[in-house]
């Protein structure tokens, strides 16, 4: 197994003083999320030796890459770090294939070729081995990007805003694609988006950033069931269940969710299916028998959190996946809501978003 | 609104044209005075081949030097914060705003035979006043700040992320140097060098002061065109014209060797 990667650095950006800490297994994906200028993308430059804190140690299994106590500092080309860059920074002066075979150096030139070309098919690019990169487009590039950051067989490999510069339609194909693309991928990954949405579909394990500093850590849906903080709480958004989509009928598609419960969507799916339901749109009731009203959507379901936002109350449910409800105080304190009771989660068809994955 | 905009386009066109005509109604009064005969005659003349040939070899040698120093130099400026930088850049500029004739006394106060370096440089048996190498130490002067300038800039201007994939692929800063930031780079190293190279064929103050008007050792181009100037202006005219023809079609071909982008656009 590829050994883990730990990064703990202290460096002042501007305004910004970042203190973060990170640990990610040889086999994780984890994801930095966060505003724009939490200090997440700088936390990746230091990983990779593009920018140097005042205070810092990161390792790779017993690989010292940075100890500032110590004095130690390796170069970026020391560090083995896959760098998937925002602007995707392919060298405009070279075709596809010599821009992926760059990295390449030192190896006998007839592997490299057959290396380069294997990377370029597994990403779908190989026809455009000749071609240069100003011809291409943004989902084409990134993919040439990434064939580039990993054929060297990095130890790391770091994203920065995989999907920033792709336009909003290619980007819900974009995120499959990326995440089928990673799925391949044994090394310790770190993904730095601004998106909730797209972080919990690419990582399994988010790390919120806000103002240089870590607020919560943990899976994506307990993230969003249990915030930490109003703020995590309304930038987690929408709670993701995973299941498969089992059919459409009258319109509506029946999601079986991993671990059991039945969801309906007015949304098409098939296969395997990320469900999306925004807390506001989930209502809480007790258990009390028959009912009567357009929610197609009625789950049993365990309380397991409370969490105060504001004037509001986060209810962390397990359906058993773990999902989020939105109440008021004050009809959490009518129903007498508390972790443990058994509840109802109940939403529109209409509020739920389907996903491939 | 239409008609207010195109008032002040025909303003602006006007403008131009008269730019143009300004500049370049002297160096078309050259060709049309000359006459093709003269000019035919003025190449058949050996001080003129003489000069031509002179002016040819040290500005090369000249460009050379500068290209070779003065990347890695530009690179430096371009990539390092320090303390002193635009002091730098300011000293850098300096020959660009000095008068030739006194960058040809100081070139004399620092290496001439009397200068601060003279002694130095006479022992180790260089010598440069009224050498063909003084010429070459003069061009250098006063031709380097225009490729160090345009090439800084265009260093500066380059897409950080580019240079930092490069590191991470596993390239030291030498690598990335030469096989990422000078090839991305190239329209504006070309224009730089175009830059200089031009102002290095006009040179005349500097290499009258510093290395003297001896044909074939030290009388460039433009310093044969001054010494016949006042014995035979049809002549001197002649070698203007082929002067002219020559750093025109120099520049072009630089140009068109780098491509469309040193035309103005980025590289």
């Amino acid at each position: 197994m590829s050994p883990g990667l730990e990064a703990q650095a202290t460096a002042t950006l501007r305004q910004l003083r970042i203190d973060l800490r990170l640990a990610v297994p040889g086999h994780g994906r984890i994801a930095l999320v966060g505003p724009s200028g939490a200090g997440k993308s700088t936390m990746l430059r230091i990983v990779a030796g593009l920018h140097r804190p005042e205070r810092g140690v990161v390792r790779l299994g017993d690989q010292v890459w940075l100890d500032t106590g110590a004095g130690v500092f390796r170069p970026p080309e020391e560090r083995r770090c896959g760098f998937l860059f925002q602007s995707y920074a392919l060298f405009g002066h070279l075709d596809v294939r010599r821009n992926v075979a760059y990295g390449l150096r030192g190896v006998p030139r007839a592997e490299r070729r057959v290396r380069t070309d294997r990377m370029l098919e597994r990403f779908g690019v190989l026809h455009l081995a000749e071609a240069d990169p100003g011809e291409l487009s943004g989902g084409e590039r990134q993919r040439v990007a990434l064939a580039r950051a990993l054929a060297p067989k990095p130890a790391v490999l770091l994203l920065d805003e995989p999907l920033a510069a792709l336009d909003p339609t290619s980007r819900a194909s974009a995120i499959r694609e990326l995440g089928s693309m990673l799925g391949d991928v044994k090394v310790p990954t770190i993904i730095v988006t601004h998106d909730f949405h797209e972080a919990a579909l690419l990582a399994d394990r988010l790390v919120v950033v806000e103002r240089g500093r870590i607020v919560q850590q943990g899976p994506p849906s307990r993230i969003a069931s249990a915030p930490a903080t109003p703020f995590v709480g309304e930038f987690a958004g929408a709670s993701v269940l995973f299941g498969r989509a089992e059919g459409i009928e009258d319109g509506t598609t029946t999601v079986r969710l991993d671990g059991g419960g039945t969801v309906r969507s007015a949304e098409p799916g098939a296969g395997r299916v990320a469900v999306s339901v925004f807390p506001w749109e989930v209502a809480v009731e007790l258990d009390l028998g028959a009912h009567r009203d357009s929610a197609l959507n009625r789950i049993p379901a365990e309380i397991t959190t409370m969490t105060e936002v504001g004037s509001r109350v986060r209810v962390g449910l397990a359906l058993p996946q773990p999902m989020a409800a939105e109440v008021t105080s004050a009809s959490a304190q009518a129903l007498g809501l508390q972790a443990g009771m058994a509840v109802n989660a109940v939403w529109k068809a209409t509020a739920t978003r389907v996903t491939p994955v | 609104m239409t008609g207010r905009a195109s008032a002040f386009a025909v303003v602006a066109f006007a403008a131009l044209a008269v730019a143009l005509c300004f500049l370049t109604f002297p160096v078309v009064a050259v060709f049309a005075d000359t006459g093709v005969g003269n000019l035919l005659d003025a190449l058949g003349e050996e001080d003129a081949r003489e000069a031509l040939w002179l002016s040819l070899r040290t500005s090369l040698a000249a460009i050379a030097i500068i290209v070779l120093v003065g990347t890695p130099a530009a690179w430096f400026l371009a990539t390092r914060d320090f303390r002193g930088r635009a002091a730098v850049l300011t000293l850098i500029e300096l020959p660009l705003v000095m008068p030739p004739a006194i960058a040809g006394i100081g070139l004399l106060a620092a290496f001439g035979p009397n200068g601060i370096l003279g002694g130095a440089l006479e022992d180790a048996g260089i010598r440069l006043v009224l050498e063909t190498a003084g010429v070459i130490v003069a061009l250098v002067f006063v031709a380097a700040p225009f490729f160090l300038r345009q090439a800084q800039a265009t260093f500066s201007d380059l897409d950080p992320e580019v240079v930092e994939a490069s590191r991470t692929l596993g390239a030291g800063e030498a690598r990335t140097f030469i096989a990422v930031a000078v090839p991305a780079a190239r329209g504006g190293l070309t224009a730089g060098l175009a830059l200089a190279w031009g102002r290095a064929l006009g040179e005349f103050g500097a290499t009258l002061m510093f290395a003297g008007s001896f044909p074939g050792i030290t009388q460039t181009a433009p310093l044969a065109i001054f010494a016949e100037f006042n014995e035979d202006f049809t002549a001197a005219l002649a070698l203007s014209a082929v002067l002219i023809a020559v750093s025109a079609a120099l520049l072009l071909t630089v140009k068109l060797a780098a491509g469309r982008d040193a035309f103005g656009g980025r590289g």
